[in-house]
């Protein structure tokens, strides 16, 4: 398997009033063309450690690693025009809730186009006939009204859809998606991840799925990285989810309620500070 | 119709429209009765007594007792309020006791002049204060941010009448670059025929360039210098309302879509900021309209602060009342303009009725 990411000793501080506060701490990992989750409550770095690696880090914060390298392109020191040609065209990401992550004051076709744009140089033509045909790959049943609809006038699952559809249209080769669904209706959660699912298989990309839900991400991934402050504590193959070894993931996985056999009182979850050394 | 929606009762889009429009006109009259209403109560609880200001103190009581009941003094007070009604309907504020001429021509004299000195102050003050706000937010923290803190608080802080004698004294009386103060000069007062009364306006549609020239060098000055205060409070504004939207989760998306950081900037984030920008730049303007009372004295302006400030020292009220009661219509009719605006600028606006 190629090689498409390979992250090591990526470290990300944000000066506070009581000094530096590095909130990831260390992280590697190797992506290829596969399915990684990273999981972890909230607090663990997993979201900083997505925009890390699309350079997207909010100042003041400042993202440090030995080695951040995409398809044999050294990040750490890629200039504005580097990333701008890399973000979008090959490298995006879906955020959590399309009602923040979309510009209330364009229309969705317009936010779609401007990918495509800036993305790859087409006819506005051609630009169109593609996003309309993105639309109705997220499964939207009428993507020229979608085109024209402002995000307030979409539910959020039709949202987060158009969302995709915008990171998708141009066909990246990695995607990251942070909590893509957790904004979301369970009944429609389901849906949507069905969906990324299938799109990021048929394209054979990259995707990095981020969750504080193991159950989920276990599910929908080849491999789970567990973070807990800042570090990943364990990394596993997710069919392999049961013989985890680390206390923390096991917590997890045991406060979580059975439908048979109740477990009364549920566990809750341990927290040792020797694993946040 | 034969194909029926649920519509929560709302009725077709017609009816939706035109009652929109009802319902607005009905709080433009309700807020224009209020405001006649007050205007009306300050003239009669004000210690000043319209029947000496007609006849003088040296009267005899015959005669002041004559001019009270021509007045009408002697009725009840919403009697007087309903005459005053009717008067103000048929566009009759009454006479100025000091120029004797109506009211209504006394304004259509001197409000061009704040139109005018306002609107281009305005301009100003938005052209250069949307893009310094921009810049700042952008640069926060970083010198060209503290270059427009600093701008702006000598903006604030300086007092107006200081800082044009000062250019006065520098632009005109020193430099020459500038005319001195007053509209126009004299020689050039009779080559343009007024029109609109706004004299760069006149000018320029009677294709008298000499003329335009030596207006917008009077203009210039007091323009600046208006423009420079309304620039510091727009400035201020914009460079909050674009830290506001340049930390929103739009913002971030439009980066990992690859858009250039210009584009982010001037097209995704002003956009959003534009929406209460609208009020700010409005409310900038009304201010101005009302006529600044200290630039208009030192460039000897013949506006309408002069004209409220002249006629108040002088207990004309029937001219303070007229006075009042344009400034309140300017602010009810640029809050609907912005109101208007907002529906054009925002989507979310647009749909609730």
């Amino acid at each position: 398997m190629t090689t498409l990411l390979t992250v090591e000793d990526l470290r990300v501080t944000f000066p506070t009033r009581q000094g530096p506060s590095e909130v990831v701490r260390g992280v590697g990992f190797t992506l290829g063309r596969e399915r990684l989750g990273i999981v972890g409550e909230s607090g663990s770095g997993k979201s900083q450690t997505g925009r890390a690696i699309l350079g997207l880090t909010p100042p003041p914060g400042k993202a440090t690693a030995k080695v951040l390298d995409f398809d044999g392109i050294d990040l750490r020191a890629a200039s504005a025009a580097t990333w701008r040609r890399l973000r979008g065209a090959r490298m995006s990401m879906v955020m959590q809730d399309p009602k923040f992550s979309l510009n209330p004051v364009m229309t969705i076709g317009k936010q779609l186009m401007e990918a495509l744009k800036f993305g790859a140089g087409e006819t506005r033509a051609q630009a169109r006939a593609r996003a309309l045909a993105m639309l109705e790959a997220v499964q939207i049943r009428d993507p020229e009204r979608v085109f024209r609809a402002y995000p307030h006038e979409l539910s959020g699952g039709m949202g987060q859809r158009a969302m995709i559809a915008m990171m998708l249209v141009t066909e990246p080769d990695l995607l990251i998606a942070d909590e893509p669904t957790s904004a979301l209706d369970v009944t429609v959660q389901v849906e949507v991840l069905r969906i990324l699912d299938r799109l990021v298989r048929e394209r054979g990309m990259g995707l990095i799925f981020i969750s504080h839900d193991l159950r989920l991400v276990s599910s929908f991934c080849d491999r789970v990285l567990v973070m807990y402050a800042g570090r990943v504590v364990e990394e596993l193959k997710a069919a392999d989810l049961g013989k985890a070894q680390h206390p923390y993931t096991r917590g997890l996985m045991n406060c979580l309620p059975k439908i048979e056999g109740g477990v009364r009182p549920l566990p809750t979850l341990e927290r040792d500070a020797a694993w946040a050394r | 119709m034969s194909d029926s929606t649920i519509d929560g009762g709302r009725g077709s889009a017609l009816l939706r429209l035109l009652w929109k429009a009802a319902k607005l006109l009905a709080t433009v009259a309700l807020t224009f009765l209020g405001l006649l209403i007050v205007t009306f109560l300050i003239g009669r609880v004000v210690p000043v007594d319209p029947v000496l200001a007609v006849i003088g103190d040296r009267a005899p009581k015959s005669v002041y007792d004559r001019v009270f009941v021509e007045l009408g003094l002697d009725r009840p007070l919403y009697e007087q309020f309903w005459i005053y009604l009717q008067k103000v309907f048929s566009g009759d504020f009454g006479e100025s006791f000091l120029t004797k001429r109506p009211i209504t021509e006394d304004i259509a004299r001197v409000f061009p002049a704040t139109l005018e000195l306002a609107t281009v102050a305005i301009l100003i003050g938005t052209v250069l204060g949307i893009p310094m706000g921009v810049w700042a937010a952008v640069r926060q923290g970083r010198l060209a941010d503290q270059v427009v803190r600093v701008l702006g608080l000598v903006g604030y802080s300086a007092p107006i009448f200081w800082l044009g004698l000062l250019g006065l004294l520098v632009f005109y009386a020193r430099l020459n670059w500038v005319a001195g103060p007053g509209r126009i000069d004299i020689a050039y007062e009779y080559a343009i025929t007024p029109k609109t009364g706004l004299l760069l306006l006149d000018s320029a549609m009677q294709g008298q360039w000499d003329a335009f020239r030596n207006v917008f060098s009077h203009i210039i000055l007091p323009a600046a210098l208006l423009g420079y205060f309304s620039m510091a409070y727009i400035s201020r504004m914009t460079r909050s309302f674009m830290l506001n939207e340049l930390a929103q989760e739009y913002v971030t998306t439009a980066r990992v879509k690859g858009v250039p950081e210009w584009r982010i900037i001037w097209v995704h984030a002003l956009r959003n900021a534009a929406v209460p920008l609208v009020t700010v730049v409005a409310l900038s303007y009304a201010n101005l309209l009302e006529g600044s009372v200290l630039t208009e004295t030192v460039f000897a302006w013949p506006g309408l602060g002069q004209y409220i400030t002249n006629s108040l020292q002088n207990a004309d009220m029937n001219a303070v009342l007229g006075g009042t009661l344009l400034i309140g219509a300017i602010f009810v009719g640029l809050n609907l303009l912005s109101d208007l605006l907002y529906t054009l600028l925002d989507p979310r606006v647009r749909r609730q009725a």
